[in-house]
C-alpha cells in the first residue's frame, strides 16, 4: 500500500462538559495524500471543526479527548506526539487558515510582524534579510503591497486580512493546510477571489489542503475530493466527479443537493432536509441520519450500516451495501 | 466642509497609538495632570543643579523657625533645615520609590496573572488563593507587618509596600487575559507553533495591558500616599532622609504656630496623587475602544 500523507483512521473525539459528552467524532476515517485537496462538506455541528483541531492536536484542554483512533501524518503519530514535536509541526508541516480574519490577527502587532514571526519560530537559523524578503515575498504572492507591512489589522478590509491569514499560513511552505470555513465572513465577491488565491497557491507549493465548508459548490470548484459529514462520521466519500454526477449518493448528500438553488430546474420552493441533526449527546444506536432519511427501514434504525465502497466512491447506506463494508 | 472631512481622514489614518495619544491630549484635566507631575519630577530630578544637598541636613539652632523669605521659599523646620530643600529632596524619594514600588508589583501581577488566566483551572485556583490572601489584611497592615518582620529600612519598604499591591495587579491582568486567550489570534498563533510562554507574553498580554497601564498610573498615587503615611508613622524612609511623609511627621509638634510647615509638604502630596489620578482617569478614556472618535 502506498504512504498517505495523512490517515485518520476510526477517529472518536467527545467533549466533556458538566452537564453531558458530547460525541462531537464518531469514527471519522480519512486519507489524504501530497498536494491533493479535500472538502470536508456537513452542516453546523457534524464535527468538521473537531477533526481540524484534532489534526493539529489542538482541542480544548481537559474538555476535547480524542478516544479512540488514530492520526498518522507522514509517520508521526500525532496523538502519541508531544508538545515539543506538536510546534514543530504546526506552522512548518500544517497549517490552518481561520474562519473569521477579523479576529484571527493580533490586534497590536504590524502584519510583517506576525508574518515574520512565524518565520522566526521555525527557521531560527535564518538571517533577518532572508526573512524580510520572505515576507515580501509572500505578501506579493498574496496581493498586499510590501509597503504595508509596517500596518496593523485593522488598517486592513476582511478581504485583505484573510489574504494576510493565508500569508502567514504559507510563509513557511507548509504541507498540509486545513482550512476552515475561510470564506464564510467574507461577502460573495471577496470569497470567489480568495479562494482562488488559495487554489494557485495550494497549486504553486504543492500544498495538500482540507477545505472545511458547507457550500458544496466551494467543493466542486476547488476540491479533488469530498468528503461528507453527518453526526462525526463519513457518510459519503468519493472524487468530485463520482459525488457530484448524482448518479448514486447517500439520501443525506441528495437532501444537500435538493437545498441548493438550481439555474437550470424550474421549482417553487427548495427542498430542504427534515428535521434536525441527532443529538450529539445522546446518539442513535442505528444509522444516524434514520430519523430525516426518506428510505429509512427496520434495519436502520437498529444497525448501522457500514461504508459500502465502489471503486472509491463510498457511501454509508444500506441502500447500496456490498460485501464487505468498512 | 473640505477642511472638516481632510482632518477626519487624517484621524483615521493614525495608529492606535497615535488615536490614543490623540484622545488623551484632547482631555484638559489629564493634561493638566500630566503638565503638573512632570515639572514636579524634572524640578525633583535636577535639584542637585540648583540646591546644595547639604541644606538638606544641616542643622542650625540659630535659624529655626525662620518664616518664608527670599533665601528660605519655604522657611526653615525646627532644626533650621530649608524646607523647600527638604521637599524637593523628598520628592525625588517619593516619586522614585513610588514608580519603584509599582513597577515590581507590575511585574510580579503581569507575571502571576498572565499565567493564572492563560492555564486557567488548577494554577489559576493556586495563585489567585494565594493573592486572596494578601488581598485579605488591609494593605497598610501588611506593609506594616513586612516591614516589622523585615525591619526598618527604605529598600524593605518598598518590597513591603510591592507585596501589598500586587495581588490588585495580578487580578487585573487575569481578568483581561481570561477574555483574550479564546480569541482567534491566540489559537492562530498556537497553530503557527508558538510555545505558551511566547503567546502568553507577546500576545496575550500586551492586548490586555489597556487596564492594567489605567490601575498602575492609579496605584502611583496610592502608593505615594501610603509611602507618605508609613513615613508619617515612623516606619517608613527613617528621618533625617527627606520623605513627604516623613518630614510631615517631623513637622507635627509645631503645626500650631508654624502650620505651613506641615501645609506645604501635605499639598505636594495631596497636587502629586491627585494629578497622578486625573492622568489615569484620561488614560482610561482614552484608551476606551468605546471612547473612538
Amino acid at each position: 500500500m502506498e504512504k498517505h500523507l495523512l490517515e485518520i483512521k476510526n477517529l472518536h473525539v467527545q467533549y466533556n462538559t458538566d452537564e453531558a459528552v458530547v460525541h462531537a467524532v464518531n469514527g471519522l476515517s480519512l486519507t489524504l495524500d501530497k498536494g491533493e485537496a479535500l472538502g470536508i462538506v456537513g452542516e453546523t455541528g457534524a464535527g468538521k471543526s473537531t477533526t481540524a483541531l484534532s489534526i493539529l492536536k489542538l482541542l480544548p484542554d481537559k474538555v476535547g479527548e480524542i478516544t479512540e483512533g488514530s492520526i498518522v501524518y507522514d509517520g508521526i503519530d500525532i496523538i502519541k506526539a508531544n508538545n515539543h514535536t506538536m510546534r514543530e509541526i504546526r506552522g512548518a508541516k500544517i497549517t490552518m487558515i481561520f474562519q473569521d480574519p477579523m479576529s484571527s490577527l493580533n490586534p497590536i502587532m504590524t502584519i510583517g510582524e506576525q508574518i515574520h514571526e512565524v518565520l522566526e519560530l521555525h527557521f531560527p537559523k535564518m538571517s533577518a534579510a532572508e526573512k524580510d524578503q520572505k515576507v515580501d515575498e509572500i505578501l506579493g504572492l498574496v496581493g498586499i503591497q510590501k509597503t504595508r507591512k509596517n500596518e496593523y489589522p485593522h488598517q486592513f478590509s476582511g478581504g485583505m486580512k484573510q489574504r494576510i491569514g493565508i500569508a502567514m499560513a504559507l510563509v513557511a511552505e507548509p504541507e498540509l493546510l486545513l482550512a476552515d470555513e475561510p470564506t464564510t465572513a467574507l461577502d460573495v465577491t471577496i470569497q470567489a477571489q480568495i479562494l482562488q488565491l488559495m487554489q494557485e497557491l495550494q497549486k504553486k507549493y504543492n500544498t495538500a489542503m482540507i477545505l472545511i465548508t458547507h457550500d458544496l459548490g466551494v467543493v466542486a470548484e476547488f476540491c479533488e475530493k469530498v468528503a461528507v459529514v453527518y453526526a462525526g462520521e463519513v457518510i459519503e466519500q468519493g472524487t468530485v466527479e463520482e459525488v457530484f454526477t448524482r448518479e448514486k449518493n447517500h439520501p443525506y448528500t441528495t437532501g444537500l443537493f435538493n437545498s441548493i438553488p438550481d439555474l437550470t430546474s424550474d421549482v417553487e420552493r427548495l427542498i430542504p432536509i427534515p428535521g434536525f441533526m441527532s443529538d450529539p449527546t445522546n446518539l442513535p444506536e442505528g444509522c444516524k441520519f434514520a430519523e430525516r432519511c426518506p428510505h429509512c427501514t427496520e434495519r436502520c434504525r437498529k444497525e448501522a450500516p457500514k461504508l459500502y465502497e465502489d471503486g472509491g466512491h463510498s457511501i454509508r447506506c444500506f441502500l447500496y451495501e456490498t460485501k464487505g463494508g468498512q | 466642509m473640505s477642511k472638516k472631512i481632510k482632518k477626519k481622514t487624517n484621524l483615521s489614518n493614525k495608529s492606535q497609538l497615535g488615536m490614543i495619544v490623540f484622545r488623551f491630549s484632547k482631555n484638559k484635566l489629564a493634561m493638566f495632570g500630566l503638565a503638573v507631575i512632570v515639572i514636579l519630577a524634572l524640578l525633583c530630578v535636577a535639584a542637585p543643579l540648583y540646591i546644595d544637598y547639604e541644606s538638606v541636613y544641616q542643622q542650625s539652632m540659630a535659624d529655626r523657625f525662620i518664616l518664608p523669605c527670599a533665601e528660605h521659599p519655604l522657611g526653615t523646620d525646627q532644626f533650621g533645615r530649608d524646607l523647600f530643600a527638604r521637599i524637593i529632596y523628598g520628592g525625588r524619594i517619593s516619586l522614585l520609590a513610588g514608580l519603584v514600588v509599582v513597577a515590581m508589583a507590575l511585574v510580579l501581577g503581569i507575571v502571576l496573572g498572565g499565567i493564572a488566566g492563560y492555564y486557567g483551572g488548577r494554577i489559576d485556583n493556586v495563585i489567585m488563593r494565594i493573592c486572596d490572601v494578601f488581598m485579605a489584611v488591609p494593605r497598610m497592615l501588611l506593609s506594616m507587618a513586612v516591614v516589622a518582620a523585615l525591619g526598618q529600612g527604605t529598600f524593605k519598604m518598598l518590597i513591603a509596600l510591592s507585596i501589598a499591591a500586587f495581588p490588585g495587579y495580578a487580578r487585573t491582568v487575569r481578568a483581561s487575559i481570561m477574555t483574550l486567550r479564546n480569541q482567534e489570534y491566540v489559537e492562530a498563533a498556537k497553530c503557527c507553533g508558538t510555545s505558551s510562554a511566547r503567546i502568553i507574553f507577546k500576545h496575550v498580554v500586551p492586548n490586555g495591558l489597556g487596564p492594567v497601564i489605567v490601575s498602575a498610573t492609579l496605584g502611583l498615587g496610592g502608593t505615594i500616599l501610603a509611602i507618605a503615611s508609613l513615613g508619617f508613622l515612623g516606619i517608613g524612609v527613617a528621618s533625617p532622609t527627606p520623605e513627604w511623609g516623613t518630614i510631615l511627621s517631623e513637622n507635627r509638634a509645631n503645626i500650631r504656630y508654624y502650620p505651613y510647615l506641615g501645609l506645604v509638604p501635605g499639598m505636594f502630596i495631596a497636587i502629586s496623587v491627585m494629578c497622578l489620578n486625573f492622568i489615569g482617569d484620561g488614560l482610561r478614556d482614552a484608551l476606551d475602544p468605546r471612547m473612538k472618535n
